[in-house]
């Protein structure tokens, strides 16, 4: 296994944002926590340290997987921009980088190095992998279970400790139902996490913010394939940014509790609660992926047992964990304790934190984005005119400007204090995609 | 919030299982606090009251003139009645709350809580949660089961230093102790004793009161002890005294605060304060805020007096007779005070008053948390248990377990002097 324990490891720290303070008889404990990480990942791509020399940075290794199917030809600007992007993306290797190139229709095809193996980043290896790009043609179908598969094969054969997957695609998941994407997402879910992009209109929105989200990496639309390679560049820079991978959110809570959910909520909005695995009395692990230079924010939500005025308990801490192959786990030191504190004292039980406020906040907008495209495909547009008009409202009053302007392109806000918008007739495609795949995305709390 | 622990007998810590003596406060191994169990009684305070106070509290009271004389209040008409006929009732009446072991049963942040009791106890050597009775104790003073808090060191505080004692307890309804206290004892220049004591209560709607309470507390108790050897006279040490702790707590107000600390208040830490000096024939008080010290003569005929002014609402009101006592008191802003110690305080003014007793007696040093519950000096004096300055240790639990029987509402903390202060000899530190 290899080693990442020594300099490079990032810091992490742990700080827990709550209101303690409950009324008699209260029992609901919300609590930010945000977890960052420093220390680790300010060498930048430029150091190039071979990972022979253990000790200077974290082994990786990168697949990316590009769609080849025949649709890739139309335009035909979509297959020549996926190459190109691909092949900044591979630019962007850091020497010694292990890396994999796979071509994806309705099977799985090893572009380069080929031969079930993953090449090791130097300037002969990128050449030949360009060369081999240039050799990809668009012809087939799609059936992206089968590339992630592969993608898993061939990560897994380097020993690495990083294992990061790049994912294009422009069309819907034809080729393999539903339950075989699903058990592929389950199969390569904690073995390798995945960034997944979609090109042109054609995708489907939730299967790539699916792949994503079970994978622990980011979704985006890319509208224009002109703008892939400046994307894929951006993506692969975080990959090589990151420095410890599995690290998953421990937390404890008492005995008698239950947790409500763990949600991520920065830099975008994660449902985490259903992802808990047991680790040890009342401690439950959730997944985080891997980490660089960042910093996430979670919300915790548990209820306690109400016990009496002036009581103190602890209703929840939060660590972070590495578990070990082994079965043990490497502690990363950090923990933050979520606190329940019962007073009579109405001025401080009533007093909503901030930061809990302001994420709660976000979770409804990411929702009800959902919902009003939702409702609006289906037909209801009284339905999709009143949930879009409160995820204008929201994001306005947090600051969210960012969705505010993708709001913006499919209603016409009357007035965004209220939220009364009208739906526009007419909506660009690649907006409301746009708008439904980033509509998870968050702003953080203003200082 | 009666439940008590089930233990019978107090051979072993509820703890660690370490045998413990029976006089021990603290287990030797753990360092749990045993006053958590009601210890085997070992004598009952006898109920031989003394006689009934002399009707009102005018300045015809029996000796004891108070230079600081406190006003009389409508609320004693009806307390200073009783005919001597009446006394066997009203000695039953009052007696009964005296009447109990001599440590107050009524620590519950310490007793199991029933909804959670009946797990397993295991008797393992670290740290039991006193709460659930089954899971360790973490590092962090939480349960590793429950997740309860664990009682911290001020949640139960006593102490004894030479012929003065104090306890500090956190009540029933407050998850903190933000209350704190000084006791010790010196030597004049002249070879007489000097005791003191200083009560210290924290702002709770301030921010860290209860590091304000200790440090103002602290550095008091420290200024008097080193003032009265050098001479100083008690009435200037005490002024002196309490400047110093004003500053104490100002310098508080600098330091940042602790990343654990999200109140929803944020502003400078404060606190009040009420000391007493007693020497072998001067009684001498100092406060500021609403904590209060009270004279209880041993001898229960002679009428006990209240010897502070509370700098609060209700006191400026009745003082400026805006306000009858008890329309004042039964006021909601009637606690808000009007001084206090810390950064943010108008301006500090440290009252002090000199008094000779003329007989012994005991004075009472606490704060609002025991005196909500015996506010007038006669309701005082019927909670003071009569061996008071003989057993200031035992009497200051006494009027801790009052506090707690009305209702425990916020921390208490009492310190009992007796007067004269008695000479060397018998007490140790």
């Amino acid at each position: 296994m290899a080693n990442f324990a020594k300099p490079n490891v990032p810091q992490f720290s742990v700080d827990v944002y709550q209101n303690e303070y409950l009324p008699e008889g209260g029992s609901e404990v919300n609590a930010i926590v945000t977890v960052t990480a420093t220390g680790g990942g300010t060498i930048g791509g430029a150091a190039a340290a071979p990972v022979y020399t253990p000790g200077r940075r974290p082994s990786a290794a990168v697949a990316i997987m590009v769609d080849c199917s025949g649709s890739m030809d139309y335009p035909a600007t979509k297959m020549r921009n996926a190459r190109d992007a691909t092949s900044a993306a591979i630019d962007t290797l850091r020497d010694g980088t292990h890396f994999a190139v796979i071509g994806g229709t309705h099977v799985a095809k090893e572009v380069y190095p080929g031969g079930g193996r993953v090449a090791v980043a130097d300037a002969v290896t990128r050449e030949q992998a360009k060369q081999a790009l240039r050799r990809l043609s668009a012809g087939g179908g799609t059936a992206i279970g089968t590339w992630l598969r592969l993608a898993d094969r061939l990560l897994s054969s380097a020993d690495v400790t990083i294992r990061h997957g790049i994912l294009l695609t422009d069309g819907r998941n034809e080729h393999e139902s539903a339950e075989d994407l699903r058990a592929a997402l389950d199969a390569c879910a904690g073995r390798f996490t995945c960034d997944a992009r979609g090109v042109g209109t054609d995708w489907e929105v939730k299967e790539v913010t699916g792949i994503a989200s079970a994978l622990l990496g980011t979704a985006d639309i890319v509208a224009d394939p002109a703008g892939l390679a400046a994307d894929f560049t951006r993506m692969m820079e975080t990959a090589m940014g990151k420095e410890v991978a599995d690290v998953a959110l421990r937390v404890w809570t008492p005995v008698g509790s239950t947790i409500r959910f763990v949600k991520q909520v920065a830099p975008s909005v994660e449902d985490l609660t259903v992802r808990r695995t047991e680790a040890g009395p009342r401690a439950g692990d959730y997944p985080t992926g891997s980490w660089g230079d960042e910093s996430r924010d979670y919300h915790l939500c548990v209820t306690v047992p109400p016990a009496g005025i002036g009581r103190e308990m602890l209703a929840a801490r939060v660590s972070l964990v590495v578990p070990q192959p082994d079965g043990s786990v490497e502690n990363l030191g950090a923990q933050g304790l979520v606190r329940a504190v019962w007073t009579d004292d109405m001025t401080a039980s009533t007093a909503m934190n901030p930061q809990v406020a302001h994420y709660t906040g976000q979770a409804e907008l990411a929702q009800v984005i959902q919902q009003g495209l939702d409702l609006r495909k289906v037909g209801d547009f009284d339905g999709a005119t009143a949930k879009l008009g409160r995820a204008v409202q929201l994001a306005s009053a947090s600051g969210n400007a960012d969705t505010a302007k993708l709001l913006a392109k499919v209603v016409d806000v009357v007035d965004a204090a209220t939220g009364t918008v009208r739906l526009k007739t007419r909506i660009a495609e690649a907006d409301e995609m746009t708008l439904e795949t980033r509509s998870t995305k968050t702003v953080r709390v203003k200082k | 919030m009666s439940q008590k622990p089930q233990q019978a007998a107090l051979q072993k810590c509820p703890s660690c299982a370490e045998p413990v003596e029976s006089g021990d406060l603290f287990c030797g191994a753990c360092g749990h606090d045993l006053s958590v169990v009601p210890a085997p009684p070992q004598d009952h305070p006898t109920l031989a009251m003394t006689g009934v106070a002399e009707p009102g509290d005018g300045p015809g009271g029996t000796g004891n003139p108070p230079a600081h004389q406190p006003a009389g209040r409508p609320g004693t008409d009806s307390g200073g009645t009783p005919l001597p006929g009446h006394e066997p009732e009203r000695s039953t009446g009052s007696g009964v709350r005296f009447d109990r072991p001599a440590e107050p049963d009524e620590y519950p942040l310490q007793a199991p809580d029933p909804r959670l009791a009946g797990a397993a106890a295991p008797a393992d050597p670290a740290q039991v949660c006193v709460a659930c009775r089954a899971g360790r104790v973490d590092s962090d003073g939480y349960c590793e089961n429950c997740g309860h808090a664990q009682p911290r060191e001020r949640d139960h505080v006593e102490r004894e230093s030479g012929p003065v004692a104090a306890v500090s307890d956190r009540g029933l309804r407050h998850h903190r102790n933000e209350d704190a206290f000084a006791v010790g004892h010196t030597v004049l220049p002249d070879g007489t004793p000097a005791a003191v004591a200083i009560v210290c209560d924290g702002v709770s709607s301030a921010t860290r009161p209860d590091e304000a309470s200790l440090a103002a507390s602290q550095v008091a108790g420290d200024t008097l002890l080193a003032a009265l050897p050098r001479g100083t006279h008690p009435q200037t040490a005490m002024h002196e005294a309490i400047v110093a702790a004003s500053q104490a707590v100002n310098a508080l107000a600098e330091e940042p605060a602790t990343a654990r600390e999200h109140a929803p208040h944020q502003n400078a830490p404060a606190c009040t304060i009420v000391g007493a000096v007693v020497t072998s024939g001067l009684l001498v008080v100092g406060w500021v805020g609403d904590s209060r010290a009270y004279w209880v003569p041993d001898d229960r005929g002679a009428p006990p007096a209240r010897l502070t002014e509370d700098d609060s609402w209700a006191a400026q009101m009745v003082a400026a007779g805006l306000m009858s006592e008890a329309e004042a008191y039964a006021d909601e802003r009637a606690h808000a005070i009007t001084g206090w110690l810390g950064a943010d305080a108008y301006e500090l003014e440290p009252h002090t008053a000199s008094f000779k007793p003329d007989r012994p007696g005991a004075v009472v040093v606490c704060t609002d948390g025991l005196w909500n519950y015996a506010e007038t000096a006669e309701e005082m004096c019927e909670a003071v248990p009569p061996d008071a300055a003989v057993r200031p240790l035992h009497s200051a639990r006494v009027l801790v377990g009052h506090a707690l029987d009305g209702g425990g509402h916020d921390n208490v903390t009492v310190a009992v002097l007796p007067f004269p202060a008695p000479s060397q000899g018998a007490g140790s530190a």
